[in-house]
């Protein structure tokens, strides 16, 4: 019987600080054994437990694309116990990450269709591997319309792709901040609401959003995009539970009857309406 | 239906016969007033004259704590920091004399761990090794049992290998599946008892009858989910709730857990604990956020994954085989019942907005 709580070994080959505060680092991993890597093929919106031997595991959202191959991805914030341990590693350091789990987001459904991708703070780390997954297969979708937001600019994740998508004309990107004293800056000042008030394209049956992000961003925008005309199962959200298992088995992610870790992370919109608050 | 009738004198040789190919399991007397299933030492027979136990059996599935994975981390050890798996112990077993609710209770709780995308390798292994020997019960066990009206009964056989109905001078041992028969051969009981069934069928009216209590649940599978999670009695069904978890951890159908690595030097294993949606640590984020921060969260959260969630998952009973221990065992009385039927009954008032 195949163990589905058994991590693959993996080595960080990488370790990236993101953000000016230094609480966000992104670190790539290879696998010890090279099949692992085939086992471990995903779709973008699913995570992973990562394995710290010793401290524990923690699901994390994949950050790299599908279509990247040779590696994983991932971000992590500084919380908590496995969190702060795992900034301590060291590039050579032997881990194990668990995965990939949870159902991504709708890529049958997207397939052809406009995508409008909406996020704030380090929620941007699926979104990135999106965002990587459809500009690789660009024939595949309509407009990409992204719209991301962080404090300043230099809390905002994967800057360097940020800038080289800006210059691309397949891709519509609206990057903004909360404010900033830097008189350079030539993207938009403003809280992510207000942009996608702005820039966010008019609802049809043929265009979806995707937001991620803190509770608040979310509870602003969603007006926003009903003004705009989105139906509620166009628009496409990623929960947080705390997990365990990742699997559906532990017993503690559950919305409702959905487990957010295996029914889940993603939800429309319409399935959360029928679901109660409890995220 | 195939009978076979063992009589006491032959009882525990019988028993003695299996032991070559069985580790043995069953109720034994603890403290005062309790029994704890526990494997038989040689010479050690189940005590037949128990009621039931406080502590459901399902620790012996899920044991309470279990390892899972060995480590070291030793940077010498070229396994170094690799999850190793530990064997699990898959020799063959038998519980004998588990209460028919109790049985039920695994297949319920199999429908969490064996599904078509994962099977839990620890669970099911266990589950798997087990020939479950059940007890009927001749009458109520308590006055909180309401067995009955939950899906289960005195002399329900779902989840077990062989019956047992105690007749007084004998065993009638009702075969259930082939595992069953295989057990009853290698002890050696093999003569029939072609005119049990009615006397099987009386003793279980019989025992039915004691049965006192009851709940309805015709009519949870049709509530709305938001309704009867936003309806005003959540307040006051949790108000005395000190949230110590015992309703959780007697609980034959509550399974939920929690996963830690344990270090001692440079080893380790990661282990697995019961966990309690009781807690309020179960569901705590690292930034401090709580989706169910709150006492009524959480007793909300047992019932309604009990007889709700878990209707609406599986659309075939509730999660709960009516054993009646968290009734019994709850500091202050907080009965699953009363619940039970307040959700059945609820009619979210029409005024209401959405
Ligand atoms: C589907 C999903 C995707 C996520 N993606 C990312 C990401 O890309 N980057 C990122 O930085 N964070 C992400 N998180 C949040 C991240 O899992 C938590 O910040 C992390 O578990 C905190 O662990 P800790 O040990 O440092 O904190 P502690 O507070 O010490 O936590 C102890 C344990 O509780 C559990 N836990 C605590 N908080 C959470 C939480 N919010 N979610 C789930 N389990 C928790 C973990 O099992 C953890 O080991 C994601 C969470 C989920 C559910
Ligand atoms: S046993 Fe009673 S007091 Fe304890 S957690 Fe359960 S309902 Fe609350
Ligand atoms: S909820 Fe209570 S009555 Fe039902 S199976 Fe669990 S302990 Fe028994
Ligand atoms: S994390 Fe265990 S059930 Fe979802």
């Amino acid at each position: 019987m195949q163990n589905p709580y058994l991590p693959y070994p993996v080595k960080i080959d990488d370790i990236v600080v993101e953000t000016e505060d230094k609480n966000l680092k992104t670190f790539t991993f290879v696998f010890l054994n090279p099949a692992d890597e085939e086992r471990f093929a995903y779709r973008s919106g699913q995570f992973a437990e990562l394995s710290v031997t010793g401290k524990g595991e923690i699901p994390i959202g994949i950050a790299s694309s599908p279509s990247e191959k040779g590696f994983v991805k991932f971000t992590v914030n500084k919380v908590g116990l496995v969190s702060s341990y795992l900034h301590n590693m060291q590039k050579g350091d032997i881990m194990g990450i668990r995965g990939p789990l949870g159902n991504s987001y709708p890529w049958d459904v997207l397939k052809g269709k406009n995508v409008v991708i909406i996020g704030g703070g380090f929620a941007f780390t699926t979104l990135r591997s999106s965002i990587v997954y459809m500009l690789a297969n660009r024939q595949d979708f309509g407009k990409i319309t992204v719209i991301y937001g962080a404090r300043t600019p230099g809390m905002l994740l994967y800057r360097d792709e940020l800038m080289a998508w800006e210059k691309r004309d397949d891709i519509d990107m609206h990057i903004t901040v909360d404010g900033t004293n830097d008189p350079n800056w030539k993207y938009n000042v403003g809280f992510v609401p207000t942009i996608t008030e702005k820039k966010a394209p008019q609802a049809d049956d043929d265009t979806y959003a995707i937001i991620c992000g803190p509770p608040i961003m979310i509870k602003f925008t969603q007006p926003v995009l009903d003004k705009a005309g989105y139906a509620h199962d166009h628009i496409i959200m990623s929960l947080e539970n705390r997990m365990k298992c990742g699997i559906g088995m532990c017993g503690r992610c559950n919305v409702g009857k959905d487990f957010v870790c295996k029914d889940g992370p993603v939800f429309t919109l319409a399935q959360l309406n029928t679901m109660p608050k409890e995220y | 239906m195939k009978v076979i009738r063992i009589s006491k004198t032959e009882w525990q040789g019988g028993l003695d016969k299996a032991r070559t190919g069985y580790g043995l399991y069953g109720p034994v007397k603890e403290g005062q007033d309790d029994h704890a299933f526990r494997p038989l030492a040689p010479g050690e027979f189940p005590d037949m004259s128990y009621k039931n136990s406080k502590m459901s059996p399902k620790e012996l599935v899920h044991p309470q704590s279990e390892p899972m994975f060995q480590y070291n981390l030793n940077p010498a050890d070229p396994d170094h920091d690799i999850m190793r798996e530990i064997a699990k112990d898959a020799t063959a077993k038998a519980v004998i004399g588990i209460r028919p609710c109790d049985a039920d209770a695994f297949l319920l709780v199999k429908r969490n761990f064996d599904t078509p995308i994962y099977r839990d390798p620890y669970w099911v292994t266990a589950f798997e090794s087990f020939t479950k020997i059940g007890f009927a019960c001749n009458q109520a066990c308590s006055a909180t049992a309401f067995c009955t009206s939950a899906g289960s009964g005195p002399f329900h056989d779902a989840g077990l290998d062989v019956l047992l109905v105690d007749t007084g001078e004998s065993y009638l041992a009702k075969v259930v599946t082939d595992k069953g028969q295989h057990f009853l051969d290698v002890c050696g009981f093999s003569a029939p008892a072609a005119d049990a069934a009615s006397q099987i069928e009386s003793l279980q009216k019989k025992a039915e009858s004691t049965i006192a209590s009851s709940v309805n649940t015709d009519k949870l599978k049709d509530q709305v989910t938001t309704e009867l999670y936003d309806a005003p009695f959540w307040e006051e069904i949790s108000f005395a709730c000190i949230n110590c978890g015992t309703c959780t951890f007697s609980c034959p159908t509550c399974w939920c857990f929690d996963i830690q690595d344990e270090t001692k030097g440079k080893q380790g294993v990661r282990m697995r604990n019961w966990d309690s949606c009781m807690y309020p640590l179960f569901t705590l984020h690292g930034s401090g956020h709580n989706p169910r921060g709150t006492k009524v969260h959480r007793v909300r959260q047992r019932f309604m994954h009990k007889l709700k969630y878990y209707v609406d998952k599986y659309q075939d009973g509730i999660q709960c085989v009516g054993c009646g221990r968290c009734i019994r065992l709850c500091p202050v009385n907080i009965d699953i019942r009363k619940v039970c039927n307040m959700m059945n009954g609820y009619t979210a008032c029409s005024c209401a907005v959405s």
